[in-house]
């Protein structure tokens, strides 16, 4: 298991320290900031071996965060641990820089202590967490109420605290999807896919009982075959079901029960939380595509037109559009005609940055540009780095429709009626990029 | 609302400009100070000391002087202060062991505090003491939070035990800690059976034969239920546990993978990896043609695909995993080729993994977009990931055939960029297309020739020069352009200096008439201005050759080159089996099994995939089948070992050095025997050296026929029950030889010494008689061995402790351990043996029965054992006649498996009962035997096979003494 954990700044100083186990020393410490903070060269792997020793690390803005450990681990537990560990200190403090970290040491070693036992992760949900390490102390608290923190943080629905109670039950649905895309600069796609979340934000009293419902195409088809829905809904809802390739769950849902019948029931954590992750690869609706073309004039001129075409209903618009497209490190001057948007180039980026505001479905916009170059002696070929671009669309590329989302409470008088219930769709662009 | 934000932010600002200043107190008072700040009576000014001992601490200053002071800070109901208390003696109590019992009072009340919390953190702290007073004092309070009534404390009391046991391991057993973990096994609450699994686990592992975690299909079933309910990390321990259980049939190993299919839905990563490998290896046991089995597979590739849209660094230990799932069952991911393709912005360990596992995927159907992918990279920046990108192009055109004219324009392509290092890396791997397609592509060696110059890396000279050598006849100018690397002959690495070498040789041979002076120079620079015994060997080898048989020469240097296999570096089985048992940890991201990089007895112990067992009559062992009926792809692995042999060496016996179409190579169980002993010698082994691979093929296929022939026929129902013989058969414990006087008392002033060998439970001993048959007293007995054959030596000193009074007699055992020094002796058992006492030091010598040099874990894989049969030359069987022997042969076997003979197989044909039997060797040398016995005949029949057939004799010699007695 996870023999130490330590925190550095950028310049290898340790922030934090906490070892677990016997076998990890003091030098571990050194080993790490040595060999790899301090190592001249690019980091190769995450994971690393120093005399017998693996560390785990990884880095937030600068800082890093290493697991030492001189057993055989569970090496994802690991990586996961430290991702966790991240998102803990960050809903405790906002955001991990050196400055936070210094300010909050005594809570971070309080926390270690609490989601580590002897290197094996613990209960880490930051709803329970936060109910019992507060840095006020727990001096007040009755008996009743040191009881329901043990069972919930022990319990089997650890995300949950009892006794929740709002005023208006609420809940708050986004589909956020990223589109990814590889295109040849032959318009032929290498590779597309969609991958997804499903974020919730609740404001629910009680103990309530969810059941979330989409057009998947298994269960829309299972439903047709079914025969209960009637013919003309069938053919459209048929029509509109997506085949989804694979999706994670919050451990909210019951694994076991979308596995036998695919259906998604929960009792949500409350406020803000990530419900599912899934992918998508197939009939993806491409928002844009990208037509480059790229002309070598003699050796010291590059000739490059793109051109943008979106790919939506045109009642739709599309925001914060931007396309880079790459120059030679040897550029010595750009000049850039766009009839849309504004376009600059950027020398410290390499790039051509062009970016529109708004754009709507179905149009199309351009830009050309010529870029001069300096003379080099080098005989390596520029490498042609792809066009890449970001956008951000107010629907879900993979076509992912909301069907329902029911919430039931027994013990309390409020009905799935009750609940006020507001569902979003955004896609933004993942790695959107076409090969020039 | 709004204003308690505020009010918040407020608070929190308050305390940033506090809790930061601790990190920059570098005065140089600093201790005192803090000592009385420490003893102040304002409970705030206290709080803020601590504070700030613990950033001291944490930066590495030491601050274990004011230990005392800190302690009594202790007594506090303050819990913040508190936990920073116990953070410090956490840290310190081990230096300062007599001091932090004044904190064991405290640790005793809080353990029976009114709070769970303040209970739980009692005894969380007081097992990370590692002092033995302060354990001594735990056990109470940790029995009775094992049966806390809360929950929270019994979860993490379940922990402390695993604490408890790494400090003081045997007190945990006295203490009956042990029963009462497995009984949290049972707990209502799932975390807790989360945390007891895991401690017990943990605990098993350096208890590798201890029955700890008594799996059965109860307990099991606990687990399964418990793994609905537990929290993410819970459910990883509860997986990873389940993983080390052996189902008993296919029918329970399928239910079992049902219940855990589930949790590939798991946004977790590490659960999803964990639920894998129980799929991975529990599917092993399921017959292939159940509908349940296809569908489990279409089951595994979604979530593996899933993996890669993680963090880059969950993405890089996914991959690696990735890899060794497509090495076993390359069908999971076969259509999925398009996801490894590498992103822009992938980390470059990320890019590199990819590229690897494209590779192993590309297929005839694939082809053509990988080699489109594989182009586009080799323009990329990073110089690495280039070189591999181009030699995954080479790779290909070794792989797919229809695609190697494709690969070869292509890699024609980007040897006009003329970029230094691709140009390099294109011509390392165009040597390898060459041995694969010869006479196919000769076509471009011109082209290759245009860029002599630029190469500067060893390895691309030496490819270079390589095929100028091997079609120097094609080549007009070719003893100008060898002529031009001789100029610089001493500087180059050796590498190219044997295979300049070696080219100028093939030259010649070609053509002699103009080259003459050419191979004078070459042989004279190699033989007489060099300090490498390798080239100078190899050098005379040539000089003699030539000047005594120039046709022989011939016949040796040019001879026909076995072809090399298509897949270079795939991970030898025995490894690649026991990698997916570990998918998931770090074994499976450093591609070596744990006791390569872990210390002590932790994780040494080997996992095995389960062997496909049915539960009813369906099974017809097909393994046996397939992997004797002739597809050599999958029963024989296409490894391609580095060169050296390694037993050859390991034994320092003198066997015939490896030629360059040489033996066969070790197959796979024999490897893996060599690479224990060699620990870390792993690398070497698998490292892809491509240049000089001897290629399988030609052992195959001279290869006798008639073993895997008797074991291919179909053999009745019953085989699969003799092959669990390991299991079934009782241990009748190993033969050990009646002792006899190595050392008589006349030769010795009186000191008579008896003795026999013996190997009791996996510990080899040597167990003496000594007697005292003179006048006076004898005393300071010490034993030393001269080398030997197998590197025996004593494990500890004589343990003689009182002295020896005329007439006495002592019995002494001597634990002997294998790894001294190597010297091989005539005959091979010979032992010589000095011992010293007050008087003298006296020589004798004995032989031991080699069957006490049998391992425990000496039973080989059945379709390893076959393709090892196979691999060994005829010439090194030996058969021999146990004369005079009762026993029927089930009788025979269980005897034999007392002295770690393992019968893997048996078959009857015509009233002759054939075993086929493995033994491994301390050094990690297999001998595979085939006992044959008829019945109502006295005689049997043994077949010895091993590449060390030195051992035979002996070996046979302890058949006949276990046999017979």
């Amino acid at each position: 298991m996870i023999g130490g954990l330590f925190i550095y700044n950028h310049k290898g100083e340790v922030l934090i320290s906490r070892v677990y186990r016997d076998d990890i020393g003091r030098n571990a410490v050194d080993a790490f900031r040595v060999n790899v903070i301090h190592a001249r060269q690019q980091v190769r792997s995450p994971v690393t071996n120093i005399a017998r020793t693996s560390f785990f690390h990884v880095k937030r803005s600068n800082i890093w965060l290493a697991a030492v450990t001189k057993q055989n681990v569970n090496a994802a537990m690991v990586f996961e641990f430290l991702y966790k560990m991240c998102d803990v200190m960050a809903s405790y403090f906002g955001k991990i820089s050196e400055e936070n970290i210094k300010n909050n040491f005594v809570l971070i070693y309080e926390l270690l202590d609490e989601i580590l036992d002897f290197g094996y992760p613990q209960n880490s949900e930051t709803g329970s967490l936060k109910t019992f390490i507060t840095q006020q102390g727990i001096k007040g608290q009755t008996k009743e109420e040191q009881s329901q923190i043990t069972s919930q943080v022990t319990g089997q629905i650890g995300w949950r605290r009892e006794g929740i109670k709002y005023r208006r039950n609420e809940l708050f649905l986004d589909v956020l999807e990223s589109v990814n895309l590889l295109m040849s600069p032959q318009g032929q796609v290498l590779s597309a896919h969609v991958s997804g979340r499903v974020v919730m934000k609740s404001y629910l009293s009680g103990m309530p009982e969810c059941k979330f419902g989409m057009n998947d195409k298994i269960i829309i088809d299972k439903a047709g075959k079914g025969g209960v829905t009637n013919e003309a809904g069938k053919s459209t809802s048929g029509k509109q079901s997506i085949a989804i390739d694979d999706c994670t769950f919050n451990q909210c849902v019951r694994l076991s029960k979308f596995d036998s019948e695919r259906s998604i029931s929960f009792i949500p954590p409350d406020g803000e939380y990530e419900l599912m992750r899934y992918r998508t690869t197939k009939d993806i609706i491409l928002p844009f595509r990208v037509i480059p073309l790229v002309r070598e004039v003699g050796r010291t001129k590059l000739e490059v037109k793109v051109v943008i075409k979106s790919n939506f209903k045109p009642s739709l618009l599309a925001q914060k559009i931007e396309v880079r497209i790459p120059t030679p490190l040897n550029t010595s001057g750009v000049q850039v005609i766009c009839m849309k948007g504004k376009a600059k180039y950027k020398a410290s980026e390499n790039a051509i940055v062009w970016k529109i505001k708004r754009m709507a479905g179905m149009k199309e916009s351009q830009i050309s540009a010529e870029i001069e170059l300096l003379p080099t002696n080098d005989k390596k070929k520029w490498a042609r780095p792809p066009i890449s671009m970001n956008f951000e669309v107010p629907f879900a590329p993979s076509g992912l429709k909301v069907r329902y989302l029911k919430v039931f409470e027994s013990k309390l008088n409020y009905s799935d009626h009750d609940v006020i219930k507001w569902v979003r769709y955004i896609g933004r662009s993942g790695i959107y990029e076409t090969r020039c | 609302m709004e204003w308690a934000n505020q009010l918040c932010e407020n608070r929190q600002f308050g305390s940033k400009m506090t809790d930061s200043k601790y990190f920059t107190t570098t005065k140089k008072g600093e201790i005192f100070e803090l000592k009385a700040e420490l003893n102040s009576d304002k409970k705030e000014k206290k709080k803020e000391a601590v504070k700030k001992v613990i950033a001291s601490m944490t930066v590495g200053k030491d601050v274990s002087a004011l230990f005392p002071d800190v302690v009594n800070c202790m007594q506090t109901d303050n819990l913040e202060l508190k936990k920073l208390v116990y953070l410090y003696l956490m840290n310190y109590a081990k230096s300062q062991p007599d001091m932090a019992i004044m904190a064991v009072n405290t640790f005793v009340k809080d353990c029976e505090d009114a709070n769970p919390l303040i209970r739980a953190l009692a005894v969380r702290t007081m097992g990370c003491i590692r002092v033995d007073k302060i354990t001594e004092y735990l056990c109470e309070p940790l029995r009775k939070c094992l049966k806390d009534e809360d929950p929270y404390v019994r979860k993490t009391a379940a922990v402390c035990v695993a604490k408890l046991h790494d400090i003081n391991a045997q007190l945990v057993e006295d203490q009956g800690f042990l029963d009462t973990l497995k009984d949290l096994i049972s707990d209502s609450n799932p975390m807790v059976v989360a945390n007891a699994v895991a401690a017990l686990s943990e605990i098993a592992e350096s208890h590798p034969n201890s029955n700890l975690l008594d799996l059965n299909p109860q307990s099991i079933n606990k687990l399964l239920t418990a793994l609905n309910e537990c929290t993410e990390w819970g459910q990883i321990f509860i997986l990873d546990c389940l993983a080390n259980y052996t189902p008993r049939d296919d029918r329970e190993s399928q239910s079992i993978c049902e219940r855990v299919t589930p949790r590939l839905s798991h946004a977790n990563s590490a659960v999803v990896l964990s639920a894998v490998k129980v799929l991975m290896k529990f599917m092993e046991m399921l017959p292939k043609d159940l509908d349940y089995y296809s569908t489990l597979l279409k089951k595994l590739a979604p979530p593996l695909v899933t993996l890669l849209s993680a963090e880059p660094e969950l993405q890089y230990v996914a991959l690696r995993n990735i890899n060794l799932i497509v090495q076993k069952r390359p069908e999971i991911l076969k259509h999925e080729m398009k996801v490894f393709f590498v992103k822009y912005n992938d980390p470059i360990y990320v890019k590199l993994e990819k590229l690897d596992i494209m590779i192993r995927l590309a297929s005839q159907a694939n082809i053509a977009q990988v080699l489109a992918e594989l182009k586009e990279y080799a323009t990329e920046v990073d110089v690495d990931f280039v070189r591999k990108a181009v030699r995954a192009i080479g790779r290909c055109a070794i792989k797919v055939e229809q695609s190697a004219e494709r690969c070869v324009s292509t890699l024609l392509d980007l040897i006009q960029t003329k970029v230094n290092y691709v140009v390099q890396e294109a011509i390392v791997v165009i040597k390898d297309i060459f041995r694969k397609y010869p006479n196919k592509y000769e076509s471009v060696i011109a082209t290759l020739c245009e860029n002599l110059d630029s190469l500067d890396e060893p390895e691309a000279r030496a490819a270079m020069i390589w095929i100028v050598g091997e079609y120097a006849e094609r080549i007009d100018n070719a003893d100008e352009l060898l002529e031009s690397f001789l100029e610089g002959f001493h500087d180059e690495s050796t590498q190219v200096q044997l295979q300049l070498l070696t080219a100028i040789v093939k030259l010649f041979l070609k053509k002699p008439t103009e080259t003459q002076e050419l191979v004078q120079q070459v042989l004279s620079l190699a033989t007489q201005d060099s300090d490498n015994p390798d080239l100078r060997d190899r050098g005379y080898i040539y000089w003699r050759l030539l000047s005594t048989d120039p046709v022989a020469a011939k016949e040796v240097v040019l001879a026909e080159k076995p072809l090399i296999s298509e897949e270079t570096d795939l991970i030898e089985p025995t490894l690649l089996e026991e990698l997916i048992c570990h998918i998931g940890t770090l074994a499976s991201v450093y591609h070596k099994p744990p006791s390569a990089f872990v210390e002590g007895s932790r994780g040494v112990m080997h996992k095995r995939l389960p062997a496909r067992t049915g539960s009813g009559e369906s099974t017809e062992s097909p393994d046996v089948g397939t992997a004797a009926g002739g597809s050599a792809p999958e029963a024989a692995p296409s490894i391609i070992p580095s060169q050296g042999d390694l037993l050859g060496d390991l034994l320092n016996l003198d066997m015939a050095p490896p030629t360059t179409s040489g033996p066969p190579p070790p197959t796979t169980g024999m490897q893996m025997g060599g690479m224990d002993l060699l620990g870390g010698g792993l690398d070497s082994l698998l490292g892809g050296d491509i240049g000089g691979s001897p290629a399988m093929g030609a052992g195959f296929g001279a290869a006798p026929a008639v073993m895997p022939a008797s074991l291919n026929a179909p053999v009745g129902g019953g085989l699969g029950d003799l092959f669990d013989l390991g299991g079934v058969g009782m241990p009748m414990g190993a033969y050990i030889p009646p002792k006899i006087v190595w050392l008589p008392a006349m030769k010795a002033k009186g000191l008579e010494i008896s003795g026999t060998f013996a190997r009791r439970a996996g510990v080899i001993q040597m167990e003496l008689i000594l007697t005292n048959k003179a006048m006076s007293v004898m005393t300071d007995f010490a034993i030393q061995f001269n080398r030997n054959s197998f590197g025996l030596a004593p494990a500890g000193p004589l343990q003689v402790l009182t002295p020896l009074g005329p007439n006495q007699t002592i019995e002494v055992s001597l634990p002997l351990s294998t790894v001294g020094p190597v010297m091989k002796m005539d005959p091979l058992n010979n032992l010589q043996v000095a011992v010293k006492n007050n008087i003298d030091v006296f020589y004798f010598s004995c032989q031991y029965p080699i069957s006490m040099l049998f391992v425990e874990d000496g039973k080989m894989e059945r379709q390893v054992f076959l393709a090892t049969w196979k691999d060994i030359p005829n010439d090194n069987e030996s058969q021999f006649q146990i004369k005079d022997c009762h026993l029927n042969s089930d009788a025979a076997s269980s005897k034999l498996q007392g002295s770690n003979i393992f019968t893997i197989a048996k078959r009857t044909v015509e009233g002759q009962d054939m075993l086929y039997m493995s033994i491994k060797l301390s050094n990690g040398i297999w001998v595979l035997a085939e006992l044959r016995v008829q019945a109502g005949n006295p005689n049997y029949t043994i077949s010895l096979k091993c590449r060390a057939p030195e051992v035979s004799q002996c070996v046979f010699q302890c058949y006949e003494a276990v046999l017979k007695n």
